[in-house]
């Protein structure tokens, strides 16, 4: 009987075998090795990025069945999940600081594939592929920041939709577009919807397969300096356990996080009162917030605002250069230059942020 | 020499089948731009939303006397915008619009500071809707208020 078995699974997988060539896939899993460095850790942010936006897919698939997109309705519907429905606090919660946990693996990640020059020839289009992935996951955090549509969120909405429109020539069709009007409304709620479950998803999945596939084109970038001395690690089974045992550690601090900080929903949004006292941003804006806080009225003449905006404009815009204007491994001058601008950048972002937060 | 005009038998077609491929060529290119233009254009269109014409409305009433208490303000709601009704400490009404020119919050006013302020990025501006403080750059667009009745009834100028 069990001989029977086994040569009935045997059967299944040469048919699957011959369809799908599975072993061809499986031969390169076994393949693929992960170089060993004293940098080796920061390998694993990219894989914790990626378990957290599968988080965020799972969860945000199960509060999709509850969940109602309408400025009469989205309000109610988030309370009905966090008070009605069986073990929806958990969900919503762990939808909500999941998604926070990602924005912070992902800054980790992006900050030590800079500082280890992961960018250089030939990883130019994933170094790309990734800006796009980051730009991509802030526009998800900010179209679902809405949807509860809570007065925090509301205002959230109000000063980011207008800061892109200050841009100048394009900013005002731009924030025409992202409101769906003149102003925050129903409209511009459905819209929000629309883009965090729709657009941003189908736009993350293109960039994220082209990621990933040139991660396993190019295999793990090894620094300069330990590039004749490194040891190796099997990607499978041993670095995908290690990459495991982080996941693992990730749902429990997920749990635990949802567990004693549930997310709160707030006050539903009103777009006739005034803004609260003491609002503020999501953590991964408040550095931005506290800039265009501190500027100026008037700047040579200039709005202060907009010539705070284009400026954090231009460095999203240079983030995308950093490839191609630092592409030789041997020029050490032009590392040295990076490095104090990588360092002052994070800085500048670690300081406003905490600015922003106890101010 | 009879090589020469066979040779130039044979290449004379040349041009005109190439003048008839390019020919081609252009019109496939056009049909394949009008076509991504025909596709492109009205999904452009649908994405950016339609202007709705604002009610004209230039006279709205803000409140009943009593709803604001000396040194104390009120939002209220001008078409489909919102404007700020200040009772001032010397017992002058005053009202602008409630858009702080800064990023479009909507301000509130301060009893303590009798200051119009906006709490998203500390704004502030003085009872005469001029930016003081923080980083709005122009003053509050400023409205007419009259008393009628029991009424504070709020005019733009």
């Amino acid at each position: 009987m069990r001989l029977v078995k086994i040569v009935k699974i045997e059967t299944l997988t040469k048919w699957l075998d011959e369809r799908l060539t599975i072993s061809s896939v499986v031969a390169m899993a076994q393949k693929k090795e992960v170089p060993l460095h004293r940098h080796s850790i920061w390998y694993y942010f990219g894989g914790m990025t990626l378990f957290l936006f599968c988080v965020q897919v799972v969860t945000g698939i199960l509060l999709l069945l509850y969940y109602r997109p309408s400025s009469e309705s989205a309000f109610e519907s988030v309370q009905f999940i966090i008070t009605e429905v069986k073990f929806g606090w958990l969900i919503r919660s762990i939808h909500s600081w999941s998604a926070n946990l990602m924005i912070a693996t992902l800054f980790i990640h992006m900050f030590s594939v800079f500082f280890l020059r992961a960018y250089y020839p030939p990883r130019e289009i994933t170094w790309l592929s990734g800006v796009f992935l980051l730009f991509i996951v802030v526009c998800f955090g900010f179209s679902g920041y809405l949807l509860p549509w809570n007065k925090l969120a509301f205002f959230a909405t109000k000063v980011g939709t207008e800061i892109a429109g200050v841009v100048p020539i394009v900013g005002r069709p731009m924030l025409r577009f992202l409101r769906g009007g003149d102003d925050v409304t129903g409209a511009t709620l459905t819209r929000f919807f629309g883009f965090h479950v729709a657009v941003l998803p189908a736009t993350a999945t293109v960039f994220l397969a082209i990621h990933v596939l040139l991660v396993q084109l190019h295999g793990m970038h090894v620094p300069k300096k330990y590039e004749h001395n490194y040891q190796r690690m099997k990607f499978f089974p041993n670095f995908i356990l290690r990459d495991l045992i982080g996941w693992i550690l990730a749902i429990g601090v997920l749990a635990a996080l949802a567990a004693l900080f549930p997310w709160e929903l707030g006050e539903k949004a009103d777009p006739f009162a005034p803004a609260p006292a003491g609002i503020k941003p999501e953590w991964y804006f408040l550095f931005m917030f506290q800039t265009l806080k501190w500027l100026p009225a008037k700047i040579l003449g200039m709005d202060g605002e907009v010539l705070g905006i284009m400026a954090f404009n231009g460095v999203a815009f240079l983030l995308f250069l950093v490839p191609f204007i630092d592409r030789d491994p041997e020029n050490r001058r032009r590392r040295l230059i990076f490095n104090v601008i990588g360092v002052i950048a994070l800085l500048f972002i670690v300081v406003m942020t905490i600015v922003g937060y106890v101010t | 020499m009879k090589n020469d005009k066979n040779t130039t038998t044979s290449v004379s077609p040349a041009p005109t089948s190439l003048a008839r491929r390019s020919f081609l060529d252009y019109l496939l290119g056009s049909t394949a731009l009008a076509t991504l233009g025909a596709i492109v254009y009205p999904v452009f269109k649908f994405m950016s939303p339609p202007q709705i014409v604002e009610s004209a409305e230039n006279s709205v009433v803000a409140a009943k006397l009593s709803e604001v208490p000396v040194n104390s303000g009120k939002i209220f709601k001008f078409g489909n915008k919102p404007g700020i009704l200040v009772h001032t400490a010397t017992g002058e009404f005053k009202a602008f619009s409630a858009v702080c020119t800064h990023l479009e919050c909507i301000v509130q006013y301060r009893d303590d500071t009798k200051q119009i302020w906006c709490a998203c990025h500390n704004g502030q501006y003085n009872l005469s809707g001029n930016n003081i403080g923080g980083p709005p750059p122009r003053p509050l667009e400023e409205y007419q208020v009259n008393t009628r009745g029991g009424d504070v009834v709020v005019t733009k100028s």
